[in-house]
C-alpha cells in the first residue's frame, strides 16, 4: 500500500502569484461600466467520450470554426534507457461554428503536453503554444499538416521537474530573462503577427520575460525585455495582440499592465487600469478594441476575475463578469476570442471549460 | 545523516499508522445482522476488471457507479443488476486516483479524486458542470511530499480530500483530507463558507486527524469518518461539533440512508496490510439510529467473499441492501440484509 507519493510543487509559486494579484486589485479599475451580457448554454458539443481539462486556449477561425486547445491532464514520463521521456497531456478540438464537434487535430502530437494558448492567423492556419514543450507549432488551416514550428521539446525530462527547467532561461551573459537570439522559450504563453507576417512571442512564464520576433518564414529576428519593473522590462509574458499600425500590445501579467511597443520594440507606453492582465484579444479592423481579463489566481474565486473592454488607447469602456464557477462567472480566464466583438470566446483554467459570450 | 533522518521519521510514521490503524470497538451486546452477498454482482466489459473498487454509490434508478483506481482512475457504471451500463470521463482532466464517488438528490455524480485534488460535479448525462479544487499545471513539474508542517489551507484548494455530501439546501461538504485535516462547507455555487479543523490534525471536538469520509443527515448534520482520531464527529450544519463517537472502532467510512426515517452505517474496517489479529478485531459494519442506538452489525474480515477486505465505502440507499467497495479485494459486493428486531440496548458513544 505504500507508494512513493509525488505532489506538484506549487505553493512557493502560488503564493507569489496571489500577492501579486492582491496588490493589483487596488490598480484594476473598478468604475468602469458593467456590460450587460449573457453566457449560451453548452456552447460547444462534446462527444461522451471526450472531456475537456483546463482550456490553455480558444480561437475560432474566419468560417467560425472553433478551436480549443485543452490539458487534458496525466502527461506521461516513461522510462528508456537511462532517460525519462514525457508524452501527452493536453489535446487540439475543432468544433464548427455551431458548436458541432469536428474533429481532433494533432492527436498524440509530440508538441502537446501541457496547453497554453491557440490562435489562428489571417489565412486560417492554427497556432498551438505549449508552455511544457516550449513549442509553437503552426498547423495548416485543415490541421492536416504542420507548416511551421517554433521551438524544440526538450529530449528527456527530469522528475522532479521543479518548475525551473527549460532552454532558455537567462540568456548567457544577458539580463535574467532576456533569452537568447534564437527560439529557445521557456513556457510560452502566445503568438500573435503583424500586417507583413511577422511572427510575435509572448515568452513567457518561465524564466524568460521577453518578446521574440521572427519573419514570417521564422527566422529569429529579434528580442527584447528582460525580469524586471521597468519600461521594456516583465515579470511574466501572459499575453499578446499587435494592431494594424504593427504595434505590440504585451500583456505582463506579473507588474499588472499592459505595455505598447513598436514593431521594433522600441517602448511606446503601459496601461496599469486593468489589473493584472492575463488574457488579451485585439479585435480586427481600423477600431479595433482590446479585450483584457484581471483573471482570478485559480486558488481563489472571491476577487477580481472580470474582463476589461478597452480603446487601444488605454480607455476603458465597460467591463463585465467576475471570478466564480457558474455560468456568467470566471475560472482564471486564459483565453478570449474576439473575432466578433459583440461575441466572445472565453477559456477558463478554474472551470475546464469554454463559454460563448455574448454583449448587449 | 539527513537522508537517514528522514528514514526513521518515515519508519516512526509507517508503525504510528498501523498502532493507530488496529481499533477494537468497545461497543458491548450488538447483535448480528444475517447477510448474503450477490455472487458476481457486477459484470464489468469483457477482458477489463475493476482496480481497487475504493468509492460506490447509486443514483435514484439503482444504478451503480464504481470510481476505481485501475492503471487509470476510471468511473464506471451498472444498472441495477450489474451490468455494464458505460464509463465516464475517460482520460478527464481530474481524474488521478479516486477517492469516493457519491450521487446527489438530483442524480448528480460527484467524484473525489486526491490524486487530482480536485471534486468533480458530473450531470446525470456524464457532463462535467463544476470543478472544486485545482491541481497545478504540468509544467510545474513534480517533487516528493515537503518534510514538515502541511502549508496553511486555502479556501478553493484541497489536499488530497477525501468525500463529499450536501444538506437538504444543496450545500456542499467536504472532508480534505490527507494532508489537510478539515470539513470544509461551500454554497451550491461552490462559494466557500467555513471550515472546521484547519491543515492541522488535532484531537479536540472539531478537529480531525484524517477526515477520510462524511455524509449529511437530513437534518444538515454533518458526519465525519475522523479516521485516525479512531472516532466519528457529527457536525451542525455551521460545522460546530456536537458529537464524538469513540466506541465502533475505527472511523473509516459512513453511509446514510435515504428516506424519512433515515440510518447511518458506520465501518471499523479491517485495515490495509491484514497484519496478525486484525482479522479478529475488526471488519465489522454498524448499523445505527441518528440518535446513535446500533441496532446492530455485521460481517468480518476475509479475503473471500462475504468476508470483506478493507472496506472503503458503503452505499445503503436501501438500508437493507448494502452496497460496499474493498481497497485489497478490488471487488464491489453487494449485501442483503435480513430484518432483525430492534435491540435499541447500545449506544453509540
Amino acid at each position: 500500500m505504500r507508494s512513493i507519493r509525488v505532489k506538484h510543487k506549487s505553493y512557493p509559486m502560488r503564493a507569489t502569484f496571489t500577492v501579486l494579484i492582491a496588490v493589483s486589485a487596488a490598480v484594476a479599475q473598478s468604475d468602469a461600466p458593467e456590460i450587460r451580457f449573457d453566457s449560451v448554454p453548452n456552447p460547444l458539443k462534446l462527444p461522451a467520450n471526450i472531456y475537456l481539462g483546463e482550456v490553455g486556449g480558444v480561437a475560432t477561425n474566419s468560417r467560425g470554426d472553433v478551436f480549443v486547445y485543452t490539458r487534458t491532464g496525466h502527461p506521461t514520463i516513461t522510462i528508456g534507457t537511462s532517460r525519462p521521456f514525457a508524452h501527452g497531456g493536453s489535446r487540439l478540438f475543432e468544433f464548427d461554428r455551431t458548436g458541432r464537434f469536428v474533429r481532433e487535430i494533432g492527436k498524440d502530437s509530440y508538441g502537446f503536453m501541457d496547453a497554453s494558448q491557440v490562435r489562428v492567423d489571417p489565412a486560417d492556419n492554427i497556432w498551438a503554444v505549449d508552455e511544457m514543450t516550449n513549442m509553437i507549432m503552426k498547423f495548416d488551416p485543415q490541421g492536416q499538416r504542420i507548416l511551421m514550428l517554433l521551438g524544440r521539446k526538450a529530449e528527456n525530462v527530469n522528475v522532479p521537474a521543479g518548475g525551473r527547467g527549460g532552454a532558455g532561461r537567462g540568456g548567457r551573459g544577458g539580463n535574467p530573462g532576456a533569452g537568447q537570439p534564437t527560439d529557445l522559450f521557456d513556457r510560452p504563453s502566445d503568438v500573435a503577427w503583424d500586417a507583413a507576417g511577422n511572427i510575435f512571442v509572448a515568452d513567457g512564464m518561465g524564466s524568460n520575460a521577453r518578446v521574440a520576433k521572427f519573419d514570417k518564414q521564422g527566422k529569429f529576428v529579434k528580442s527584447w525585455g528582460s525580469k524586471g519593473t521597468g519600461n521594456g522590462e516583465f515579470a511574466s509574458v501572459h499575453g499578446i495582440a499587435v494592431d494594424l499600425q504593427g504595434n505590440v500590445y504585451v500583456a505582463d501579467a506579473g507588474n499588472k499592465r499592459i505595455q505598447i511597443f513598436d514593431n521594433e520594440g522600441n517602448f511606446r507606453k503601459s496601461l496599469t487600469n486593468v489589473g493584472s492582465p492575463q488574457a488579451v484579444c485585439m479585435t480586427k479592423g481600423a477600431n479595433a478594441v482590446l479585450y483584457v481579463s484581471n483573471s482570478n489566481p485559480v486558488d481563489d474565486i472571491d476577487r477580481d476575475g472580470q474582463i476589461y473592454k478597452m480603446h487601444l488607447d488605454g480607455t476603458v469602456v465597460g467591463q463585465f463578469g467576475r471570478a466564480g464557477k457558474q455560468p456568467k462567472e470566471f475560472g482564471t480566464v486564459n483565453a478570449i476570442d474576439c473575432r466578433d466583438e459583440n461575441t466572445l470566446y472565453v477559456g477558463e483554467i478554474g472551470n475546464l471549460r469554454v463559454q460563448k459570450i455574448v454583449l448587449h | 545523516m539527513k537522508r537517514v533522518l528522514m528514514l526513521s521519521a518515515a519508519v516512526a510514521t509507517l508503525l504510528a499508522g498501523l498502532s493507530f490503524a488496529q481499533q477494537k470497538a468497545t461497543i458491548s451486546g450488538v447483535p448480528e445482522i444475517p447477510f448474503t452477498t450477490v455472487p458476481n454482482f457486477l459484470k464489468p466489459p469483457p477482458g477489463e476488471i475493476l482496480g481497487e473498487s475504493v468509492a460506490v454509490a447509486t443514483n435514484s434508478k439503482g444504478h451503480i457507479f464504481v470510481f476505481h483506481r485501475s492503471a487509470n482512475t476510471r468511473l464506471f457504471e451498472f444498472d441495477q443488476t450489474g451490468n455494464f451500463v458505460r464509463e465516464i470521463g475517460s482520460g478527464y482532466y481530474g481524474f488521478e486516483f479516486s477517492h469516493s464517488v457519491r450521487v446527489d438528490k438530483d442524480d448528480n455524480i460527484w467524484t473525489v479524486d486526491e490524486g487530482a485534488n480536485m471534486i468533480t460535479k458530473f450531470g446525470p448525462d456524464g457532463r462535467v458542470l463544476m470543478v472544486l479544487g485545482t491541481k497545478p499545471p504540468a509544467v510545474l513539474g513534480a517533487v516528493a511530499y515537503p518534510v514538515g508542517p502541511n502549508p496553511p489551507a486555502q479556501k478553493y484548494v484541497l489536499c488530497r480530500p477525501t468525500d463529499v455530501g450536501w444538506d437538504p439546501q444543496g450545500d456542499i461538504f467536504v472532508s480534505d483530507g490527507y494532508c489537510n485535516n478539515r470539513v470544509v462547507k461551500y454554497d451550491r455555487n461552490g462559494r466557500f463558507i467555513a471550515q472546521a479543523g484547519s491543515e492541522k490534525a488535532g484531537s479536540g471536538p472539531g478537529e480531525f486527524n484524517l477526515p477520510h469520509a462524511l455524509q449529511v443527515d437530513g437534518n444538515g448534520h454533518v458526519w465525519v469518518a475522523d479516521r485516525s482520531n479512531n472516532r466519528y464527529q457529527e457536525l451542525d450544519n455551521d460545522l460546530k461539533p456536537l458529537r464524538q463517537i469513540k466506541n465502533l472502532g475505527t472511523g473509516w467510512t459512513d453511509c446514510i440512508s435515504s428516506g424519512p426515517h433515515q440510518y447511518i452505517f458506520f465501518s471499523n474496517s479491517n485495515p490495509n496490510g491484514n497484519m496478525p489479529g486484525t482479522w479478529d478485531n475488526t471488519g465489522e459494519i454498524y448499523k445505527a439510529e441518528l440518535d446513535g442506538t446500533v441496532i446492530g452489525k455485521f460481517g468480518r474480515p476475509g479475503k473471500v467473499a462475504p468476508g470483506f477486505q478493507v472496506v472503503h465505502m458503503m452505499d445503503c440507499r436501501n438500508p437493507n441492501e448494502i452496497i460496499v467497495g474493498e481497497i485489497e479485494s478490488w471487488r464491489v459486493q453487494k449485501l442483503l440484509l435480513k430484518p432483525v428486531a430492534a435491540s435499541g440496548g447500545s449506544k453509540a458513544q
